[in-house]
């Protein structure tokens, strides 16, 4: 929801990265606020799940130019955990199976290292344990969850849930949600909607980075941004989903090329 | 095993010093085992690089230390030792530098189960053991297995009697305690036709200095039988440990394995499980070594009967300048027809110089089975790293978890909760001061 005078969470200035020496962000500019929740769409290729993994800290990925500020701290300060610490947090497209690993040990290591970090009190692993339980009734998840290894046999659904349970643990002030939609069937995606919809409050921000308008059914953004070749090429309400929908994406690169012409 | 170098006799003559004081058995044929394996001793040598079986694995280093048989008894006292106990095995016999320790045992004897001293198990045994004791394991070709069957006196003994479930784990607990001591540990399990039981087989030491360890185990599962076994080789930093083991597994039997090993300065655990018909076994390995460690194991899965089953999963985590080796054989003998076989070796290095060598080595002379195995090496995944960090571990803390979890995997298959505690805490020590 957007919010009058609301503090900027996330701003982007000219971003340009690459991997591997291919230029993959060419200047690309956001500005995220408090109770804001942004959709950042676009065809295959055009640099968002680029996006999401450098503001998470991925080294595989090179910053060549442009600015990252996380309330009011320069990102690139910062060292993946430290950002996570400091209340960045990215769903995976891919959740990583860490087998041998037991889910609950790894939670509870997670929350109560970003909680050490953040100056509150730890949980024992009886307080974890209910505190645990009750995050997982909002994904509807089973407690077996909490047995089993990391990811490890979990179906593409119930990934993406466990990737949320982290994020209403881990309590961000900025979630990145990479392609959450993807693999999911429609109950999957209902519960993971919902239980983003609860999470979301006016103190934090969620950029949901999707290739299709589906997931935005619900969880309605208040800002739709198209990314093509490294770059937003044009910012819309929720109602520009649908239209990309309809239409596609091509028209909008035609348009953006037409502006551009018009200004030089 | 070939015949180089004089220097490997003189150094087999000091090892045998102190063998003729053996006291006599009562069994004859005890006591033409004991000579037949001094022949042996007489003819084999000390393995070398050049021996095939040996060709990853130096132990030159070993013939040059002095080591001779145990003199003097240590007399320890329960406090000394009790850090070693495990929860659930209430049952355990103590054996300190290879002599049977009573007044810390406590074994079961008289009618039913047996677990007691090798002496003690002869009145109501003798017979029962013959066939097995000394048998299952080919000394005759192997030097190491021979030298311990020339010192054959104390040994655990453990006959489980048929149709009878042992509910209570058994420790054996081998406690080395002086320098410059070879040992000769030994073992001998009956599990007769339906029965079933666990047992712990724990290599350790008091001491810091170097020691040798020369083991043999042998494990005989009748029809049905059901057998746990849990190897836990945590040796002295600069001992040496050499063992063998062999088991025969006889129709419909089922043999559970897991040996951990993470002491010694130079180990090789050599494993033989041979399969009759539907016969099924699951043997895991995991090495956990740094610094100048080498842990070998060899292993040899024989399907010598059809419709037999064998899992094997193997995992090393090579740290330091440390090395590895894992030769997994498996024999899949003509006839041997559905034959289901699955390996798997892993490895973790954690250093450039940490070093691995793995060798599957299958042989099939049936047609109709189904075999598949499979060999990796490498390095944590980044992935995997970046996604803990991006939970707000620290690139130590999630390297640490990730090691962790490669070793805990075969950790996990130990049926016993307090000895899986325990040794998944020395994992996590060992990889933290690793990484």
């Amino acid at each position: 929801m957007i919010y009058p005078d609301s503090k900027i969470v996330l701003e982007v200035r000219g971003l340009c990265a690459t991997v591997n020496g291919t230029e993959i962000l060419k200047g690309l500019d956001l500005t995220v606020r408090r109770g804001e929740v942004h959709a950042i769409m676009g065809p295959n290729g055009s640099g968002k799940s680029t996006f999401s993994k450098i503001l998470a800290g991925h080294s595989a990925y090179e910053v060549t130019g442009g600015s990252v500020m996380f309330e009011g701290q320069n990102l690139f300060d910062l060292a993946p955990e430290e950002r996570a610490r400091a209340g960045v947090f990215l769903a995976f497209q891919y959740p990583i199976e860490i087998p041998g690993v037991i889910n609950s040990q790894f939670l509870r290591l997670t929350y109560n290292t970003v909680q050490t970090h953040r100056g509150k009190e730890e949980l024992d692993p009886l307080e974890f344990d209910d505190y645990v339980r009750e995050k997982m009734k909002l994904l509807e998840m089973s407690p077996d969850f909490l047995e089993r290894s990391v990811n490890e046999g979990f179906s593409g659904g119930e990934k993406k849930r466990n990737e949320i349970l982290q994020m209403a643990m881990l309590d961000p002030r900025l979630a990145i949600l990479d392609e959450t939609d993807s693999g999911l069937d429609i109950d999957a995606l209902r519960i993971v909607a919902n239980g983003v919809n609860q999470l979301a409050n006016k103190d934090n921000a969620i950029v949901l980075v999707t290739h299709y308008q589906r997931l935005l059914n619900y969880i309605v953004p208040d800002y739709v941004h198209v990314m093509e070749a490294g770059r937003i090429i044009k910012t819309g309400g929720k109602e520009l989903a649908l239209e990309l929908e309809s239409r596609g994406y091509d028209w909008v690169g035609v348009e953006h090329k037409a502006v551009a012409r018009a200004v030089a | 095993m070939s015949a180089t170098g004089t220097i490997n006799a003189g150094y087999l003559e000091t090892l045998l010093a102190g063998q003729p004081q053996l006291p006599t058995s009562p069994l004859a044929w005890l006591n033409a085992l004991r000579a037949e394996a001094v022949d042996r001793v007489g003819v084999l040598t000390v393995p070398t690089l050049r021996d095939e079986e040996w060709r990853f694995t130096d132990i030159s280093l070993l013939t040059k230390m002095p080591f001779h048989p145990v003199r003097t008894t240590i007399s320890l006292q329960a406090a000394d030792i009790e850090h070693f106990y495990i929860e659930e095995a209430a049952t355990r016999l103590v054996f300190v530098d290879g002599v049977y320790a009573p007044q810390l045992s406590s074994g079961i004897a008289g009618s039913g189960v047996t677990v007691v001293n090798l002496e003690a198990g002869f009145a109501a045994h003798a017979a029962t053991i013959e066939p097995y004791l000394g048998r299952l394991t080919e000394f005759r070709d192997n030097v190491f297995a021979a030298l311990n069957t020339a010192f054959l006196h104390d040994a655990a003994l453990i006959v489980v009697p048929r149709d009878i479930s042992v509910t209570v784990p058994v420790h054996l607990l081998f406690i080395a305690t002086q320098k410059d001591v070879v040992s000769y540990p030994r073992c001998l399990l009956l599990a007769e036709s339906g029965s079933a039981v666990t047992v712990i087989e724990d290599y350790v030491s008091l001491q810091e200095d170097a020691y040798f360890t020369n083991a043999v185990a042998e494990i005989a599962l009748l029809d049905n039988a059901r057998v746990n076994h849990i190897r836990v080789q945590r040796e002295g930093a600069k001992a040496f440990h050499i063992a063998n083991c062999a088991v025969s597994l006889a129709r419909a039997s089922n043999y559970q394995s897991v040996s951990v090993a993470f002491g010694a300065r130079i180990s090789r655990y050599n494993l033989n499980v041979q399969l009759a018909e539907e016969a099924e076994c699951a043997v895991d390995g995991l090495a956990l070594i740094s610094g100048r460690q080498l842990a070998d194991t060899h292993t040899c899965i024989d399907h010598a009967k059809p419709h037999a089953v064998s899992h094997q999963m193997h995992k090393c985590i090579v740290g330091g300048g440390a090395h590895a080796v894992f030769n997994g054989k498996i024999m899949v003998r003509q006839g041997a027809q559905r034959t289901d076989s699955r390996q798997s070796s892993r490895n973790l290095l954690l250093t450039n110089k940490a070093h691995v060598d793995t060798k599957p080595q299958l042989e099939i002379f049936a047609d109709d089975v189904k075999c598949t195995h499979g060999a990796t090496i490498g390095q944590l995944d980044s992935e995997e790293v970046f996604y803990l960090q991006s939970r707000g571990l620290s690139d130590t803390a999630a390297r640490n978890m990730l090691t962790y979890a490669f070793g805990a995997e075969i950790i996990e298959r130990i049926p016993i909760s307090s000895l899986k505690c325990q040794l998944e805490q020395t994992v996590l020590e060992q990889t933290a001061t690793q990484l």
